[in-house]
């Protein structure tokens, strides 16, 4: 990326921790990315190409683009059923994860999945999942394993702030302290569970410091801001990765749209949706850059005009792409167990 | 052959996979220290060491769970959940997430997860501890139920559950763990979707599983004294099952009787009941029977207790009115 004014480092931190500045572009164009591929998601639907729950990431961004940019290629993420942003993020083939979307055979789990259960494991993307704090123990499972195993890759669960109500967050939360799992958990606090708010269902608001009761080194973060979503998990994924267990982060965030594509949207007030729209993750990072002199507008009409492209080409691929065969619906119900086959035991 | 009990048989097994696959832990509630809340793992701590034995909090969702989560990263974990009745705190990690990561990843995770818990009833432990819900488990796609009923069964079927890529859940019978059984010293594998034939007979097929086989083997005996040679079928797999087998008994005999400790609305004997009469309809000369325990929350008291659970007396009644021709 050639930059407006050819300076360089104005987000490096004098001591030499943060991010370059072709970090902090390939951040903006990241989360632009994903907002253009949900807009579009968002258009699919409202054209009957997309069906049952779509549930968009859009007002979000900074939180899986910056967390998951201080990742290894090879940590484990998980994340719930709000995970376009993540898999997109984590470097999932865009056309791939709308063609799941469409539920076509070419999608990242050939139209199984859809739009909650996004996978990729050659990305160490392990999965969305539909079950409110239902993914939090898989994630410990895979800390565990590679603490037993003794490498020092480590898993990052992303959660919502419904989750903290759920008994799996609680006994995950035990779990994963007491025997000093690598496991970094991110709470996406939005403030609403679907459309209940927050301080409406949980005797204590401030999130982290349930995981504080568990011994958990827990901070907040602007998950707003995705410098600092980047810089946050950086350094506590470098902590969880030293293996004195695990850390729980609270990203303080806000969904613009509503809970599905269904949702009318009548627990919040229109006023409390446009001050949240102020603080917009993406126009927040770009007059940092603009002040910073990393880019200029015409940057921004550039990288405008690549993620409409890449909206668009994913839109068409998955359009183009043929359906699952209906013969191949009882494929994958078990797994094939070469070991049960060589003595004809399968 | 050496006679041992089920407990043993089962401990061989797990001993063998520790010592082989480094793949392998346990990990479940009181299975080191305390040594297995049915002694099945006593001594595996000393042993083994807390890398491969793992006590875990009383918290059955996250321990399976995390199970789930070590198979899903290419290890082979068993998870002791201790009985069948702590399993429904743990159904949502094995119903939303063992049986289907599989296939809804397109077939990109595997689960190679053994899950073990006790179950049955008889032993007066009261409504909550008294469950037989491997119906429920057979139920979901995906899982695969083995329930073995003798020490033979239960180290050859273990250790064909660590050689599954999917999901086995495996549930023993908490009266059967002191059984004694001819057992060979080295290690064997028992197919799934294989039904044992405990007894040859011609007149009626005495369909059964894990406790409740004993019980028609049992009845099999008294009913030869009154001149009725019952086939016993040991199911010893749910999912998968062996239909082959259960319809070729049933062609010879003509009559089957389905024989389960479980609750009988909506059993697991009633699939039974519906495979046989789509597959072997023309070959049957009566109504098919079921024996099942009474639809009630299990008692305590003894007397109530053994109301409520299939007995060999109702089995053997059941074979006589069949084959008199007498319609309940």
């Amino acid at each position: 990326m050639t930059m407006a004014n050819g300076k360089s480092g104005t987000l490096t931190k004098r001591d030499g921790t943060g991010i370059s500045d072709d970090q902090a572009v390939a951040l903006l164009h990241r989360m632009m990315e994903i907002r253009r591929f949900e807009e579009k998601a968002a258009e699919m639907y409202a054209r009957g190409k997309i069906h049952g729950f779509l549930h968009l990431y859009i007002g979000q961004e900074a939180v899986a683009t910056g967390a998951i940019s201080a990742l290894r290629d090879n940590d484990y993420v998980v994340s719930h059923y709000r995970e376009h942003g993540h898999a997109l993020a984590r470097g999932l083939d865009p056309k791939r994860v709308m063609a799941e979307l469409f539920g076509k055979e070419t999608g990242v789990t050939g139209g199984r999945g859809g739009s909650m259960h996004l996978f990729d494991v050659s990305k160490s993307f392990l999965g969305g999942y539909a079950i409110v704090a239902g993914h939090m123990p898989l994630a410990c499972g895979l800390g565990l394993a590679e603490q037993y195993k003794g490498t020092d890759r480590i898993a990052v669960n992303f959660l919502g702030d419904g989750a903290v109500n759920e008994g799996e967050f609680h006994e995950s939360l035990n779990l994963a302290a007491v025997w000093k799992l690598p496991l970094l958990f991110i709470v996406e606090n939005n403030f609403y569970g679907m459309g209940t708010a927050v301080q409406r269902v949980s005797a204590l608001v401030e999130v982290y410091k349930r995981a504080e009761a568990y011994g958990i080194h827990a901070e907040q973060v602007d998950g707003m801001d995705v410098v600092a979503m980047h810089d946050t998990v950086a350094r506590l994924a470098q902590r969880v990765r030293s293996g004195d267990g695990p850390v729980f982060l609270e990203a303080i965030c806000y969904r613009f749209r509503g809970h599905s594509m269904s949702d009318p949207e009548f627990y919040r007030h229109k006023d409390e949706v446009e001050r949240w729209r102020a603080l917009d993750p993406i126009e927040q990072m770009k007059r940092r850059l603009f002040d910073a002199g990393v880019i200029a507008e015409a940057d921004v009409a550039r990288m405008q005009e690549e993620v409409d492209q890449i909206a668009q080409d994913a839109a068409e691929f998955a359009e183009q792409s043929p359906a699952p065969s209906r013969e191949s619906l009882m494929r994958d119900v078990y797994a094939r167990s070469p070991k049960l086959e060589e003595d004809g035991r399968a | 052959m050496p006679e041992i009990t089920y407990r043993e048989a089962l401990r061989q097994t797990l001993r063998y996979q520790l010592q082989n696959d480094d793949r392998v832990f346990l990990m479940g509630e009181d299975i080191g220290a305390y040594g297995g809340s049915y002694a099945v793992t006593k001594g595996f701590l000393e042993e083994f060491g807390e890398r491969r034995v793992k006590d875990t909090p009383i918290s059955e969702s996250v321990v399976t769970g995390a199970g789930i989560g070590a198979a899903m990263a290419g290890l082979r974990p068993m998870v002791e959940l201790m009985t069948i009745n702590f399993s429904l705190l743990a159904i949502d990690q094995i119903v939303n997430n063992a049986s289907k990561l599989h296939y809804m990843s397109n077939g990109q995770i595997t689960v190679p997860l053994v899950l073990r818990m006790a179950g049955g009833a008889g032993s007066q432990l009261g409504a909550q501890h008294s469950h037989s819900l491997e119906g429920w488990f057979a139920h979901v796609p995906g899982l695969k139920v083995v329930v073995p009923a003798t020490p033979y069964d239960a180290k050859g079927l273990l250790m064909t559950a660590f050689d599954d890529e999917s999901p086995v859940v495996f549930i023993e019978h908490t009266a059967l763990y002191a059984a004694k059984g001819e057992v060979p010293e080295e290690p064997y594998r028992l197919p799934f979707g294989r039904a044992e034939i405990m007894r040859q007979g011609k007149d009626v097929t005495l369909i059964g599983y894990s406790g409740s086989v004993h019980q028609a083997y049992r009845a099999a005996q008294q009913l030869a004294e009154e001149g009725i040679e019952a086939e016993v079928l040991n199911l010893r797999t749910l999912r998968p099952l062996d239909i082959e087998g259960i319809v070729a008994s049933v062609r010879k005999t003509n009559r089957a009787i389905v024989i389960e400790d479980d609750w009988k609305f909506g059993g697991f004997g009633g699939e039974v009941v519906s495979i046989i009469q789509e597959e072997a309809f023309d070959y049957l000369d009566a109504p098919i029977l079921r024996c099942s325990g009474s639809d009630v929350p299990m008692p305590y008291s003894h007397d109530l207790e053994q109301a409520a659970l299939p007995q060999e007396a109702d089995i053997v009644a059941l074979a006589i009115d069949l084959l008199e021709g007498v319609t309940r």
